[in-house]
Parts: C-alpha cells; structure tokens; sequence
C-alpha cells in the first residue's frame, strides 16, 4: 500500500510538472505556432504501460487541468483526455517495453484522433468548414511536433516507470 | 480467468463513473455559472504557483543572458534612446497644449473622458494555452487586485482581448484573434461600425477578418485606423484594433468586408494592461453582472433582441461552443462568439453585431436550454429593447 502512495504521488507529480511546462515553456518552443500536446504523450504513455485504470485517471486529471484553466465548459477536456488513456490502456496486453514502434503508433493515432475531435466539436459545429485548412495547418503539424517530443519524452516516463515497479517488486520480495 | 473479467469490470465502471462526472460537469458548467469555483480553487493551490515559479526562472534567465550583452552595444543605444526621448519631450510638449484645448472643448459637449486616462492595472502573462486551437492566455492578477470578469485588456496602444474567467491571484483573457471572439469596431475616420472577428485560419497570416461594414458613400482605404466602436456592449470605446489592410464589397453590395492587420504582436505578449472598468460599469448595467440574464441584462441584449430569431437557425448547431463560453463569464452579458454568420439580419441598423447575438439566448441564467432561450426572448426584450435603444443615443 504504501508504494502504491508512491506511485500516486510520482504520477500526479508528472502531470502537474508537465501542464506547467506546456503552458510555459513550450508556447516559446513553438515552431509554425505550433505546440506539441505533452499532456497526451503522458495519458497514452500511462495508458499502455500501466493499464486501463491508470490511463484514465491520469487522462481526468490532464483534462481537467486544462479545462479549469483554460476550456470553454468544464469537463470538456477531461472528457477526451479520459477516453483516450482508457483507449490507450486497452493495448497493454500488446505493450513491450523494449521496441519504441508501438508507442510511436498508438501516441500518433492518438494525436490525430484528438484533433479531428477538437475539430468537429469546437469548429465544425460552429460552421467552420474549412476542414483542409485546419488540417494542413494544425492537425499535421501537431501531430508531427508530437511524436518527434514522444521520441524523446518516452524514454524519460519508461524509465520512470521502471524504477517504480522494480521497487515494487523489491518490498514484494521482502515479504517472502 | 476471473480476476482478470473482474478488473476490466472494474475498469469499465470506472470509465463509466468518470464520464458521467465529465458529463455532469459539462452540463453545470453550462447552466450554472459558479460551477467552476471549486475547481479554480484547486488551480490556484496546484497549477498557478508552479507556473508562476517558471516564469520567473525563465524571466531570470532572460534576464541574465540579455545582461551578457557588450557594453558598447548599450552605449551606443543609450544614445540613440537619449535622443528619442528628447524629441518625444517635445512632441509631447505640443499634445499637452492640445490636450487642454481638447478637455475644455469637451468639457462644453460634456463628454467623457477617453480611454487613455481610465485606470489601468499591470499584469504579467504566465501561461498560454496549452492547444494550438484556441488563443487565450492567463496573467498573473486576479479578484485580488481588483480585475473582474469582461474588463478589457491592451498591450501598448492596442487592443489584446478581454478577461473571461477570474481566479483569486489569477485572471484567464481570450485574446481578439481566438477564433471565437467577435469585437465591435468602427472606422476611426468615417464612424463605419463593422465586427471584428478572429480568425484561427488568417492569424498566422497575421491579419483578422472585418465583417458587416455598411456599405455607402464613406471611403474607407488601406492603413486606416479601426478602433472599437462606443456601441460595443463589452469593449470600452476607441482601443485601437489593427490597421484595414484590403477592403471589398460584399456579393449582397450591403455590406462591406475584408482583413486587418492587428497591432499587437500576439506572439511576443509579455505584459500587458488591464483597464479596471468594464462597458457595463460605463453604461450603467453594471447591476446586471451576477444576475442571470433576464430583463436586468435587457441594454446588453437589445443587439440580440432583433438577432436571436434570424440567427438562431444558424447558431443552433454552434450551440456547443456557444454554450460553453457564457457561463464562465459573470457578467451575464456573454462574451462574442460565432456571432459574425448572425450578425447581416441586424446590421442595417448598426447595432452592435458582435456582442454574442449568437451566445446571449443561452446565458439565461434561468437554465432554459440554450436554443428556447433564443427564441423565448424577442417577444420578452420587444419592449425593454426599445427603451434601451433611446437611452444608447443620449449616452456619451
């Protein structure tokens, strides 16, 4: 129970440290004004390695960051970040946590799959159609920006992670 | 076998507990305004410091390398500044002399005073949004230092958007080129009035869309000023907006439309101002801020009186986005959006098209859902909007 504490602190520790640099520091990185999405990255990444439930609640929390500060309703966010860590989670099974290709994958497919959401809901509805635009300009860019900051943001949250269940496994072992 | 059905049970229902809590909050959020006060409790004791804490790291460490700087480079720009300021001196010598024959005229047609002397509040940008969709930023005041909900915001001489949500150290500002914000702006020179929209598809042209200008005998050229108009229900009048960078007549041959350059570098905001009084303060309907919006709210909907049942068609569908944003904002008067395809059946009159035509029916704070709203209130304003509309004329 108690390295579970941990776990819960280090995860909301690594939401709250990533919100703030998206918010920061990363409008100053953008190229073609355009940002990568971090919090994504960190509910996929949560999703696949650790399962449904962790993905979700680190998606919620994401979301609703965002949303306090800057959405237009509350729960929007949250709404879609929620459903994409639980998406994300789904692949567990399938996860390895040597080959990069399948995060790769499943943190794009996740990019492009918030964005045309993003897009219908918030543009579409509104009769914005010039769905082209917003793709070429927004979508793609984004979604490239993203996974180039997975390449190297991945490694970081495996390892993480790693440390976290190999202690784990460590006061497992001390029971024995 | 079994554990493994109970946990993707037990995950299931959760997924299911955490989206009806995301639906619940979307929907008090909609129809509640104060929904989101607990929640800006929590982003104060979490998100706010850490964010501020960065800024400063990061101020301190522009601060450090600008200083790195050659002492020669700051010589010579000594210099140069030293000179402006002694040709500035003089200018403005010549526009205090001015400025005096200005007040006394004005004090003759009792006129108020213009902008540039309202009290302003300094604030620092600390964070952005963090998607690329949306243009809105936080600053680093709040109901602390006095800023409120709808009080407009200006970078040097220009307008940069207008406060939506407030916090106790914090202050959330939708800028005027996130492609949800309507302005109503005027001509300086001609007193055209026309709305200005932003545009997420023009911006990174760097320019913004002007819409629902009459089109009669008036010239309107290249470079001229656009300011916001005094009919403008959320903007004080006479911030400047951008300079016309082309013009056309509309295929109706009522209207005329075409793009401004913004004169404010949105890209490189660091500080901004914030003026302490809000239109509503200026006109009086500043009683109708925490009020939902029903006959209190009637000088700041009778722009929306003659909109709401031509547009209502048309927004019925955008109800979604124009739901989500009035309810955020306390003033009971909701911040424009999506009102430019609304705004041609009200605009032979001039009134004002930005002002949430689209958004005011659903910031009836009695709940009603937002399209009844819309078309429950022409009949309701038929009368309070005549009277209003004999009152905005007399107004300065």
């Amino acid at each position: 129970m108690k390295l579970k504490i941990k776990r819960v602190i280090v995860t909301a520790l690594a939401v709250c440290i990533c919100y703030a640099l998206q918010c920061t520091l990363f409008p100053s990185l953008a190229l073609a004004s355009v940002k990568p999405n971090l919090m994504l990255i960190l509910t996929a990444s949560f999703g696949f390695m650790r399962g449904p439930k962790d993905g979700m609640l680190v998606g919620f929390f994401s979301g609703l960051l965002t949303d306090i500060q800057f959405g237009n309703i509350l729960g929007f966010y949250a709404l879609i970040y929620l459903l994409a860590g639980y998406v994300n989670g789904l692949f567990e099974q399938l996860y390895y946590d040597e080959d990069i290709k399948l995060p790769l994958a499943l943190v794009g497919a996740t990019e492009f799959i918030y964005g045309l959401v993003v897009y219908l809901l918030m543009f579409m509805l509104r009769s914005e159609f010039d769905f082209l635009h917003y793709l070429r300009h927004i979508i793609i860019p984004e979604l490239i920006y993203t996974i180039v900051v997975t390449l190297g943001l991945y490694p970081l949250i495996l390892f993480i992670n790693r440390r976290l269940e190999a202690e784990e496994k460590r006061s497992a072992g001390k029971f024995v | 076998m079994k554990k493994k059905n109970q946990t993707s049970n037990i995950n299931k229902y959760l997924l299911a507990g955490l989206t009806m809590v995301c639906v619940l909050l979307m929907f008090l959020s909609v129809f509640y305004v104060r929904a989101a006060g607990p929640f800006r409790v929590l982003a104060n004791l979490t998100v706010i410091p850490m964010q501020q804490g960065f800024n400063k790291v990061g101020s301190l460490l522009v601060d450090v390398s600008e200083n790195l700087g050659t002492l020669e480079e700051s010589r010579k720009l000594n210099k140069s500044l030293q000179a402006k300021i002694d040709e500035l001196i003089m200018e403005n010598n010549n526009l205090q002399e001015e400025k005096y024959e200005l007040e006394r005229l004005r004090e003759l047609y009792k006129l108020d005073q213009n902008y540039a002397e309202y009290e302003k509040v300094g604030a620092r940008v600390i964070s952005k949004d963090p998607g690329n969709w949306f243009s809105t930023f936080t600053i680093d005041k709040g109901s602390i230092d006095g800023i409120r909900v709808d009080m407009n915001v200006i970078a040097g001489s220009g307008l940069v958007g207008i406060v939506t949500q407030v916090g106790p150290t914090w202050a959330t500002v939708r800028s005027i080129i996130d492609d949800s914000s309507n302005v109503g702006g005027m001509v300086l020179s001609t007193s055209d009035t026309c709305t200005v929209r932003g545009d997420l598809s023009l911006i990174n042209d760097g320019k913004m869309r002007f819409e629902q200008m009459e089109n009669n005998d008036n010239k309107v050229e290249v470079g001229e000023q656009i300011v916001t108009s005094h009919i403008s229900d959320k903007y004080l009048q006479g911030i400047l907006i951008g300079y016309v960078s082309e013009v056309q007549v509309d295929s109706n041959n009522l209207t005329r439309s075409g793009y401004l350059t913004p004169v404010v570098n949105f890209k490189k905001l660091q500080e901004v101002l914030v003026i302490t009084k809000t239109k509503a303060d200026l006109t009086g309907t500043g009683a109708a801020e925490e009020q939902p919006a029903g006959e209190a709210g009637a000088p700041a909907e009778d722009g929306a009186g003659e909109a709401a049942p031509p547009e209502n068609g048309a927004d019925a569908p955008a109800e979604e986005g124009a739901g989500a944003q009035p309810p955020e904002n306390g003033a009971g008067a909701p911040p424009e959006d999506g009102a430019g395809e609304a705004a041609p059946p009200e605009n032979g009159a001039g009134a004002p098209a930005e002002d949430g035509a689209g958004a005011q029916p659903p910031e009836n704070g009695a709940g009603a859902p937002a399209e009844d709203g819309a078309g429950a209130q022409p009949p309701d304003q038929g009368a309070p909007e005549e009277g209003a509309a004999e009152n905005e004329p007399q107004e300065p």
